[in-house]
């Protein structure tokens, strides 16, 4: 288990927050249907690093987007998310 | 080949046991085959023995990048069930299931096929509604289903807490008779030794690190792969990764409707026969078997997020243990020899992807999530079909990689696109 530095909240563990998806795998608005469909049933699930939504869900409970490697469980960055972020 | 028999045994004793061969060959990569399938596990090795004796597609070769069988076939928890609640799963499984029961004359290779019963537990009303269900869908389609009740499952398993003050009160139980358990490493080795008979080249050590496109841009059909050990050419090549599936087809440009998550498993110190059935619970998240050498074996649900390290978060495995715990109180008293862990392929809906991807030539066979090692017969039948024909089995033709956006996913759970919520 490891520590997830909240930007709201600082290190906290692992098992309060949960994992929802990859920044890869979130359609953009007003995408057509058959695009939306690629895009949220398609990830690069790389073997390194990846950016990836999470959300302190027994915390704060605010999205995140860690950059973690799916390797060394290595948490680069962490960034809140708001409107810049998924822009 | 030397057929192994009891006869052969007993010659083999007067000799001092010096007959003994190595179960297959170890060639040097031919420069090009008909036939690729990456990934040496028990699918891909089951894939090449059928490709070579239902196809006589001979000229093949299984690539692995270290050693076969050394993947999730050679960690996994060996339960073989086909009791899926949807009939494009139960109907592939049970296919599957028939396999099993004959797998071992077939191969001339003990897989240790085991038919003691795949119990799961009910709970609460709504768990046998929903078990009843099950057992309606199966039978309706001739698989066996026996609803047991509180003093039937006593019965199984006299180890159960069936107190009324038990954390997880018992109502009953949904058994398929016909399930059991296998030899793990015994079906790799038992296909490899199979397929290497009918001519199957099987390369260890052999990691694929690209493919080899046709066309200008290199953007056409697939007609190699390169290799640690060299390039080799294909007719067609098969992936048959698991927990690698999204990875290797990233190397051909492809994204997957999967994800990679950690799967766990623990066994404990051998004891006598104490658990005698495989006993799961699907409201809970455990399940239990005792191995032919008396460990008892437990696993659980996966690390909910994406790995690729094989380490295991301990909180994951011990809620596994807890639980099935406080089904079997008795369990406590034991010592934990050692717990380990796999890298599953988890696919969006939870069933399995067979068939043809965007690019030509270039097949692939996985998804099979945590749940992948009792379709090894079927799988291999079914994907050697697919190779060697180009076209869908029947059986295979509900797990198209495209179904994700027809919308025609084959989703067993009704979770929807979420690997991590399965
Ligand atoms: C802990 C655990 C418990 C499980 N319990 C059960 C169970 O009780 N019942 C059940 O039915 N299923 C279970 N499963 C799932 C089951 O193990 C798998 O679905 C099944 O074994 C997959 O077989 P395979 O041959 O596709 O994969 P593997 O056996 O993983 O074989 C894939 C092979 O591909 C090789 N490879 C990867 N990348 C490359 C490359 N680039 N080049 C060459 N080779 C490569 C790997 O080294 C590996 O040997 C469990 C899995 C785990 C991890
Ligand atoms: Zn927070």
């Amino acid at each position: 288990m490891y520590l997830i530095d909240c930007p709201h909240c600082g290190p906290r563990a692992q098992l309060e927050f949960t994992y929802e998806r990859t920044m890869d795998s979130i359609a953009p608005a007003g995408a057509d249907p058959q695009e939306a469909m690629r895009v949220l049933y398609s990830r690069a699930n790389p073997m390194g690093a990846d950016d990836e939504v999470w959300r302190h869900t027994y915390g704060c409970r605010a999205w995140l987007v860690l950059t973690r490697n799916r390797m060394t469980h290595s948490i680069d960055a962490v960034r809140a998310v708001g409107p810049e972020t998924l822009a | 080949m030397n057929r192994y028999s009891v006869f052969g045994l007993m010659r083999g004793a007067l000799g001092g046991q010096k007959h003994w061969q190595p179960a297959w060959r170890d060639p040097e990569p031919r420069a090009s085959y008909d036939v690729v399938i990456i990934g040496g596990g028990g699918h891909g090795l089951a894939t090449a023995y059928y490709l070579a004796k239902v196809h006589g597609v001979r000229n093949v070769a299984v690539l692995e990048k270290s050693w076969i069988g050394g993947g999730n076939t050679g960690r996994n928890t060996t339960l073989v069930r086909s009791n899926y609640r949807l009939a494009p799963l139960h109907n592939l499984f049970d296919f599957g299931l028939k396999m099993w029961e004959h797998l071992s004359d077939e191969l001339n290779y003990n897989v240790m096929f085991s038919p003691r019963g795949a119990m799961f537990l009910g709970h609460s009303d709504a768990d046998m509604t929903m078990l009843a269900q099950r057992g309606d869908a199966l039978r309706c389609d001739g698989i066996d289903a026996e609803l047991l009740t509180r003093d039937e499952v006593a019965k199984v398993e006299p180890l159960i807490d069936m107190s009324r003050t038990a954390r997880f009160p018992i109502e009953g139980a949904l058994m398929q008779p016909r399930g059991g358990t296998a030899r793990h490493d015994a079906v790799a080795w038992g296909y490899a030794r199979a397929a290497d008979v009918l001519g199957v080249d099987i390369i260890q050590k052999c990691e694929v690190t690209g493919f080899v496109r046709d066309g200008a841009d290199g953007s056409g059909a697939v007609v190699g792969v390169e290799t640690t050990r060299g390039r080799i050419g294909a007719g067609r090549v098969g992936i048959c990764v698991a927990g690698h599936s999204g990875q290797v087809a990233g190397l051909a440009g492809l994204k997957l409707p999967i994800e990679s998550q950690t799967l766990q498993a623990v066994v404990t110190e051998g004891v006598k026969p104490m658990v005698n059935s495989s006993v799961m619970s699907q409201s809970l998240h455990c399940y239990v078997s005792q191995s032919d050498k008396g460990g008892i074996v437990m696993g659980g649900d996966p690390d909910n997020w994406p790995s690729y390290a094989r380490r295991g978060q301990p909180t994951v495995i011990e809620t596994a243990i807890a639980q099935t715990i406080a089904i079997m109180p008795a369990l406590s008293r034991l010592r934990m020899l050692r717990t380990w862990s796999g890298v599953t392929d988890m696919s969006f809906d939870g069933a399995p992807i067979i068939g043809p991807t965007p690019v030509r030539n270039l097949f692939i066979n996985g998804g099979w999530c945590y749940g992948g090692f009792k379709a090894t017969p079927a799988s291999g039948w079914t994907y050697a079909h697919t190779l060697a024909t180009g076209a869908a089995h029947p059986l295979n033709a509900p797990f198209a990689l495209d179904r994700f956006v027809r919308g025609a996913t084959v989703d067993e759970t009704g979770v929807g696109p979420m690997p991590n919520h399965r």
